[in-house]
C-alpha cells in the first residue's frame, strides 16, 4: 500500500509512560492526498499518534520526517507545526466569535486582514455555517461547534489535518451530515488526513487507509477492504467486526432496489444510489440464512446463491461458517442446526439474505484505482 | 440614633460641598490602591500563568504557598514592610518609610498573590487540551500565552476586583508604612480609623461611605465588563 510518495513518515517511534510503552511504531509512512485513519479500542494510542505526529507530545523518540526532512531542532517543530491542522474530539472554541475562531489560525500567521476575510467567508460557506459568522461560540450547537472547529482547521489550509475522533460527541444524523462534507472537502482539497476513530464505519467511508491499533502498536495496516475481509489476527477480526464486506459497483436500479455487481455476481440491496457508483456492501452474519438441497425453497429473501463451506469455526454457542458463494460470505449457525445439515468443510448450502439487510456505505466520492 | 443621621448628614454635606481635605485623601486612597493593584496584575497574572502552564518538582508546594498568601494578613505584611524599610532594615536607604511609596509596597504585596491564586485558578480550568489546539494553529509560546490569558479574561477581571477590593479597604499595613500623615499618607480607611478613634463619628462615616461608594462603583464597572452581552 506504498502508492505515492509519503508526506509524513515516522520511524522507531516509542512514547512511554511511566516506563510503560504507550506507543511503539516501527515504521509509518503516510501517502499524499490520503487519508489515513487510526481505528482501535479506547487506549490503543490513538490519541497519542496523532499528538506525537504533530509534535504536540511532550516527550517521545523517533524520527518524525515530513518531506522528506527530519523535523528536528525546536525551530523546525515550530516550521512543522505550521503546515499542519488538527480538530480534536472537543472543538475547543475560542470565548468570541464564529468569525474570530475560523480566523485564529490566520491571525497567528500575521495574515492581512482583508486575506483572511476572503478565506474566513470561503471557509464558512465550505461548512454551511456563514449564517453564524457574528455568532458567539458559546452559543453554538455542537454540530455547528465542531464545523466551525473544522472550518478554523482548514481555514489556514495544512498539508495534513489530523483529526482526533472529531464526530464522536455528535448524534447520528449531524455526524453523518458533517461527515459528508469532511470527505467532499477532503477530496477537494486533497488535503492529507490522518484519523483517529474508533468507528469503524466512518473508517470505511473516509479512508483510503486504515490501520488498526491495539496496545500502541499497529497490529495491521491496509485498504479498508482488505482490513476489513482480511484481517491479519484475532484481535483485528474481533475488533472490525466479523462482517462481510463486499465492494462492488452498482450495475442498474430497480424498483426500489440495486443491483451490485460482485465478483461477477449480482446482490440485490436498497438504498439510494445510482448506477456506476462504488459502493461497499456489509452484511451482518446473523442476517445469512443457508440450507441444505435446492435452492428453490420458499424465501422472501432477493439474494439467494448456492455456495460451498469453506470453513468451519467454533465461536462459543455458534459456528461461524465461512461459505463461498464466488464472493467471500459469514454467517453463524447454532450447534443444533449445524447437526441438523451435518454440515461440513466442502459441502453445498444455499445462503440467502435479504436486500434489507446489507449496510450499503456510498463511496462515489472515491474513485479508487486500486478497484 | 441621632449620632448616626447627624453622620449621615454631614457626610453628605463634606461629599457635595467637595471638602478638600477628604477629596485629597479619597484621591490618594484610589492612586494608592490603583497602583497597587496594578503592580500585583504585572506581577501576578505573569507567574500565575507561569505555574499554571509548567510542570516542575515542587509545584504543588508553591501552589500552596500562593494560595496561602492570598490570605495574607495586612498587619503580618505592614510589620514585614515596616521592618526592611526601617532606617537600619535591608532597604532602609531607600528612605522610603512613611510615604506613598510604602504604601504602595505594602498593598502590592497583598494583593499579588490574590491575583497570582486567581489567575493561576484561571489559566489552569482551560480545558487541557486548548493549549494543544492553539499550538497546532501554529502559535508560537508567546502567541499560546496571550491566547490563554485572553480566554480567561473573565476570571482574571474577578482578581482585579479581588485584589483592588482588597487592598483599598485594608487598614493594618496601611497605617503601620504610612503613618497617617495628614495631607501625605492619610488614606480612607486610616482616616476613617483616626477620626472614629477621635470620636468625630460625622467626618468617619463621611470616609466610610465614600469607600464604600467607591468600593461599589469599581466594581460596578467591572462587573459592567465581565457580564456585558457578548456577540450574538
Amino acid at each position: 500500500m506504498n502508492s505515492g510518495k509519503s508526506i509524513l513518515e515516522v520511524k522507531n517511534l516509542q512514547v512511554k509512560r511511566g516506563g510503560v510503552s504507550v506507543l511503539d511504531i516501527p515504521y509509518l509512512g503516510v501517502p499524499e492526498g490520503k487519508v489515513l485513519c487510526l481505528i482501535g479500542p479506547n487506549g490503543a494510542g490513538k490519541s497519542s499518534l496523532l499528538l506525537a505526529l504533530s509534535c504536540l507530545l511532550k516527550s517521545f523518540q523517533g524520527e518524525i520526517i515530513f518531506r522528506g526532512r527530519r523535523v528536528g531542532s525546536n525551530h523546525t517543530v515550530f516550521d512543522y507545526r505550521r503546515n499542519l491542522a488538527m480538530v480534536f474530539q472537543e472543538p475547543l472554541l475560542f470565548d468570541t466569535t464564529v468569525f474570530e475562531n475560523v480566523a485564529a489560525g490566520l491571525k497567528i500567521r500575521g495574515m492581512r486582514q482583508d486575506q483572511i476575510t476572503l478565506l474566513v467567508e470561503e471557509y464558512l460557506e465550505r461548512f454551511g455555517i456563514s449564517h453564524l459568522v457574528a455568532r458567539s461560540a458559546k452559543k453554538l450547537s455542537g454540530g455547528e461547534a465542531q464545523r466551525t472547529s473544522l472550518a478554523r482547521a482548514f481555514a489556514i489550509r495544512p498539508q495534513i489535518i489530523f483529526l482526533d475522533e472529531p464526530f464522536s460527541f455528535l448524534d447520528p444524523p449531524t455526524r453523518e451530515s458533517l461527515m459528508g462534507d469532511l470527505e467532499l472537502i477532503l477530496r477537494e482539497t486533497r488535503t492529507t488526513g490522518i484519523m483517529a476513530t474508533h468507528d469503524q464505519m466512518e473508517a470505511l467511508r473516509l479512508s483510503d487507509q486504515i490501520a488498526v491499533m491495539n496496545e500502541g502498536k499497529i497490529v495491521q495496516i491496509g485498504s479498508p477492504v482488505e482490513v476489513m475481509n482480511h484481517p491479519v489476527d484475532e484481535f483485528v477480526a474481533s475488533f472490525v467486526g466479523t462482517e462481510t464486506i463486499l465492494t462492488g459497483k452498482i450495475i442498474r436500479r430497480n424498483a426500489g432496489t440495486f443491483s451490485v455487481s460482485v465478483a461477477g455476481r449480482d446482490i440485490e440491496a436498497v438504498g439510494d444510489a445510482s448506477p456506476g457508483e462504488s459502493v461497499i456492501l456489509c452484511i451482518r452474519p446473523e442476517n445469512v440464512t443457508v440450507s441444505t438441497g435446492s435452492s428453490k425453497e420458499i424465501t422472501s429473501a432477493r439474494n439467494v446463491f448456492s455456495s460451498v463451506v469453506k470453513r468451519i469455526i467454533p465461536s462459543g454457542a455458534f459456528y461461524k461458517i465461512e461459505l463461498d458463494c464466488g464472493f467471500p460470505l459469514v454467517t453463524y449457525v447454532t450447534n443444533h442446526a449445524r447437526e441438523d445439515l451435518s454440515m461440513h468443510e466442502g459441502m453445498d448450502l444455499t445462503a440467502s439474505f435479504k436486500a434489507t439487510a446489507i449496510h450499503v456505505i456510498r463511496k462515489k466520492l472515491l474513485p479508487s484505482p486500486e478497484e | 440614633m441621632d449620632i448616626i443621621i447627624e453622620g449621615i448628614k454631614q457626610a453628605f454635606i463634606l461629599l457635595f460641598t467637595l471638602d478638600p481635605e477628604v477629596i485629597g485623601i479619597t484621591w490618594l486612597s484610589l492612586k494608592v490602591s490603583g497602583i497597587a493593584t496594578f503592580i500585583s496584575l504585572l506581577i501576578g497574572v505573569s507567574v500565575g500563568t507561569l505555574v499554571a502552564l509548567t510542570q516542575f518538582p515542587g509545584r504543588r508546594i508553591v501552589v500552596s504557598l500562593i494560595n496561602t498568601g492570598m490570605g495574607l494578613p495586612p498587619v503580618v505584611v505592614g510589620l514585614f514592610v515596616t521592618v526592611f524599610l526601617w532606617r537600619n532594615g535591608p532597604l532602609g536607604f531607600l528612605e522610603i518609610l512613611y510615604t506613598p511609596t510604602a504604601i504602595i509596597i505594602a498593598q502590592a504585596v497583598i494583593a499579588t498573590p490574590i491575583v497570582m491564586g486567581i489567575s493561576l485558578a484561571a489559566i489552569q480550568q482551560l480545558p487541557a487540551n486548548l493549549r494543544l489546539q492553539i499550538l497546532a494553529l501554529g502559535a508560537t509560546r508567546l502567541q499560546m500565552v496571550w491566547i490563554l490569558v485572553k480566554e480567561a479574561r473573565l476570571p482574571l477581571l474577578a482578581a482585579i476586583m479581588a485584589g483592588f477590593g482588597g487592598v483599598i479597604s485594608e487598614v493594618g499595613a496601611s497605617i503601620m508604612v504610612g503613618g497617617n500623615i495628614k495631607g501625605y499618607t492619610r488614606v480612607l480607611t486610616t482616616a476613617t480609623v483616626m477620626e472614629t478613634g477621635k470620636g468625630n463619628f460625622d467626618i468617619a462615616m463621611a470616609l466610610g461611605i465614600i469607600l464604600l461608594l467607591l468600593a461599589f462603583f469599581i466594581n460596578a464597572v467591572l462587573t459592567q465588563i465581565q457580564q456585558r452581552e457578548r456577540p450574538r
